[in-house]
């Protein structure tokens, strides 16, 4: 196998240093005729690991594949990502997950962790075989119905307790289904005038409190998706002083973007949960440095054109993401002063990747260690241009933005995925 | 003005002032025994419904026409996409006939603004959803001036459902723009979240705001909306919310009472409510052609390219 050494790295951030891997591990020192990468100048984090990725296969080719997801994911600094169940069909069986993840090993831009239904056909009626997902060779460990609530209570308490056995998670999609009937964009001053039904806080708030109440009393793990509330920031906090054992992603859009861009009808910009006030915004970035949430998670959501050009309230909920995610998180985190690169390091990949129990991923650059790094340039700037993205759908909210740091280079077990920030 | 009418809030205090003071002079010549003027001719004018509604389409028809230009009524019910045939397509093929203007009727918010940005002719909002109605707004303020003579500083009350009310937010914004004083009444469950915001005041009370305006305008309430818990009863509505004929007693004496149809008699407003003198009603239909002629030759009427 390769070796390789990134002359004059920052490991996350640290001083300038040479970083070397050969057999897929970072090394003490650079093996004889190892290449040189000439990293002046350029961050080394361990490789990005996304908890929340939708990569629409099998079902929606038309709109991403395993192959383009990934492809996206390697251009965005990501080693591994969690693919969502909600295909067609969906993955709610040991043989849809075992499917996606050999699509994943076939691919070979990333790891592909299939995340697990939590119900069958995400009916929110009956639990899927989460045990025959955790055995498959997928490995299961995180199980979510998302795009849809499991708001059965009952149901919801089997499925906390049951996943203990294999020390899985359940990822809720907090979303009260009632309060949210037809629901287009936060409730408040913006759908008040623009004349969208209204998405109440409360309605996300509402779940996450009884979820957090159920999982500390039956004592097990539960991960809430894409936080994007003050409220719900305020119940995370309450539920972690308790001990309970819950952990959160928030979504970089949810870091940088607010509702009033829905003035613009343009559904680009309709997602779910919706993007909230700027008062959310300062507070999910304050819960996201201070660890109250615990890491950023793209629930990049590619849709086909056909499901964007149209009246708001036809069109689909979601943006793509993979591409941006670190730009966004450094625009709205690390120039904001609240995290620095170690900051970035954690949220972004040793703590999700510990949340999905993969234990490969998500490791300190250090001798020994997968050698999983993203190369960033933190210097770089660029403007966002949807016809240049690697994902299928070109439904990015930031087209036309300038967002900060690139993406320079991704290695995957010491094997370059992206190099000089394009696909190997 | 704007090269588009999408909604009442685009309108300056100077552009709203230029439509009502045309429509006016147009209402003139609408008085003459020969009612068409020139000043379209050769322009195409689309009437875009995608909803119901007869009134208004027709208003927009006889307007368009009485400017001599070319109207064409397109016409699909329900919404495009359960048809097959998506807004952007009929917009392109819209775009491809060149039409001038395209009068667009829809049922979701924001339809207009799409449209806006797909077709190079002037959009006019003819009511998208349960956003804005802006050339109700305009006509309701025609009427208003007509008959009371001024709109700086009047009082005016919307009362009924503001939630799913596109005639109520236009209304606010331009009585607003206009220098009218106003308010809105309903039960809080008919009331936006955020309605705080508002350019006009709040009020859950209609007794205690009715003394106090010069004007009232009655908003259409659907019985279906008890379906949804907003209301116990169309019954208990009627009673706290419904103008009924002692309720307008406690009116001021020159007050008038509007409504921009289709009304429910006896839900929301009473039958000798909407008959008497003080009802605008009739007037409020006939007025709707004259303002939208206005709007018509001003986004048309400046160049003939
Ligand atoms: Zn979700």
């Amino acid at each position: 196998m390769s070796a390789w050494v990134f002359r004059g790295a920052r490991v996350c951030g640290g001083p300038p240093t040479d970083l070397a891997f050969a057999d897929g591990r970072v090394v003490a020192e650079a093996p004889v005729g190892a290449q040189v990468y000439d990293a002046d100048g350029l961050i080394a984090l361990p490789g990005l690991v996304d908890l929340h990725t939708h990569l629409r296969e099998p079902g929606r080719e038309d709109a991403e594949t395993v192959e383009t997801g990934t492809r996206a994911a390697a251009l965005g600094g990501f080693t591994a990502v969690h693919a969502m169940a909600n295909t067609d069909p969906v993955a709610d069986t040991a043989g849809v997950v075992e499917q996606v993840w050999r699509l994943g090993q076939v691919a070979g831009h990333c790891d592909v962790h299939p995340v697990g239904a939590v119900t069958v056909g995400l009916g929110g009626q009956q639990l899927a075989e989460l045990g025959a997902m955790a055995d498959s060779a997928a490995r299961v460990r995180v199980f979510s119905d998302d795009g849809h609530c499991v708001d059965d209570a009952v149901l919801m308490r089997r499925a906390l307790e049951y996943v203990r056995a294999f020390d899985g998670v359940i990822a809720q999609h907090a979303q009260e289904p009632r309060l949210t009937e037809d629901a287009q964009m936060n409730e408040g001053v913006i759908s008040a005038q623009l004349g969208l039904v209204g998405w109440p806080a409360a309605a996300e708030e509402a779940v996450i409190a009884r979820d957090c109440l159920l999982a500390g009393h039956v004592g097990s793990r539960l991960h809430i998706c894409h936080v994007s509330t003050v409220g719900s920031v305020d119940i995370l906090r309450w539920a972690k002083a308790r001990g309970i054992r819950v952990t959160a992603e928030v979504t970089p859009h949810h870091l940088l973007l607010t509702d009033e861009l829905a003035t613009s009808y343009d559904p680009v910009f309709k997602v779910n949960p919706p993007l909230r006030t700027a008062a959310d915004v300062t507070a999910l970035r304050d819960a996201l440095a201070d660890g109250t949430i615990d890491a950023v998670a793209t629930d990049h959501a590619p849709h086909a054109l056909e499901d964007k050009e149209t009246e708001w309230a036809a069109a689909a909920f979601g943006m793509v993401g993979l591409e941006t995610a670190l730009s966004v998180v450094v625009a709205a985190m690390v120039d904001t002063g609240r995290l620095d690169w170690a900051g970035v390091a954690d949220r972004m990949s040793l703590r999700p990747a510990r949340i999905g129990r993969l234990s490969g991923q998500g490791r300190p650059l250090e001798p020994g260690a997968p050698a999983h790094v993203v190369l960033v340039d933190p210097a770089a700037r660029r403007v966002v241009d949807p016809a240049a993205m690697a994902s299928r759908s070109r439904n990015t909210p930031y087209a036309g933005r300038q967002l900060p740091a690139a993406v320079v280079a991704t290695f995957l077990s010491g094997r370059p995925t992206v190099l000089d920030g394009k696909l190997t | 003005m704007n090269r588009h009418l999408l909604s009442a809030g685009d309108l300056s205090r100077d552009d709203a002032l230029l439509i009502v003071h045309t429509a006016e002079e147009l209402a003139r010549i609408s008085d003459r025994p020969i009612k068409k003027l020139p000043t379209l001719r050769g322009r195409t004018v689309v009437n875009l419904f995608f909803e119901d509604s007869t009134r208004t389409r027709l208003s927009f028809e006889v307007a368009a026409k009485r400017l001599s230009a070319d109207v064409i009524n397109f016409s699909t019910k329900g919404s495009s996409v359960s048809k097959g045939e998506s807004l952007k397509d009929t917009a392109l093929t819209l775009e491809a006939m060149g039409a001038d203007a395209v009068v667009v009727r829809h049922s979701a918010s924001g339809a207009p603004h799409r449209l806006a940005g797909w077709i190079s002719g002037a959009i006019v909002n003819a009511g998208d959803g349960t956003h804005e109605h802006p050339t109700q707004a305009l006509l309701d303020a025609f009427t208003m001036r007509r008959r009371l003579g001024r709109l700086e500083g009047l009082r005016v009350a919307i009362v009924g459902d503001i939630l799913h009310s596109r005639v109520a937010r236009s209304n606010v914004l331009l009585l607003d723009t206009l220098g009218a004083e106003v308010s809105v009444v309903a039960p809080p469950t008919l009331m936006p979240v955020g309605v705080g915001s508002w350019p006009c005041t709040v009020s859950f009370d209609l007794d205690a705001v009715l003394p106090k305006c010069d004007v009232v305008m009655m908003l259409r309430v659907q019985r279906e909306r008890m379906a949804g818990a907003y209301f116990p009863s169309a019954r208990e509505y009627s009673r706290r919310y419904g103008l009924d004929a002692p309720r307008m007693a406690t009116l001021p004496d020159t007050a008038i009472v509007m409504h921009p149809g289709p009304m429910n008699r006896g839900m929301e407003i009473a039958a000798e409510v909407a008959d008497s003198v003080r009802s605008t009603i009739v007037e409020q239909v006939a007025n709707g052609v004259a303002v939208r002629m206005a709007v018509l030759y001003l986004l048309l009427g400046g160049d003939s390219s």
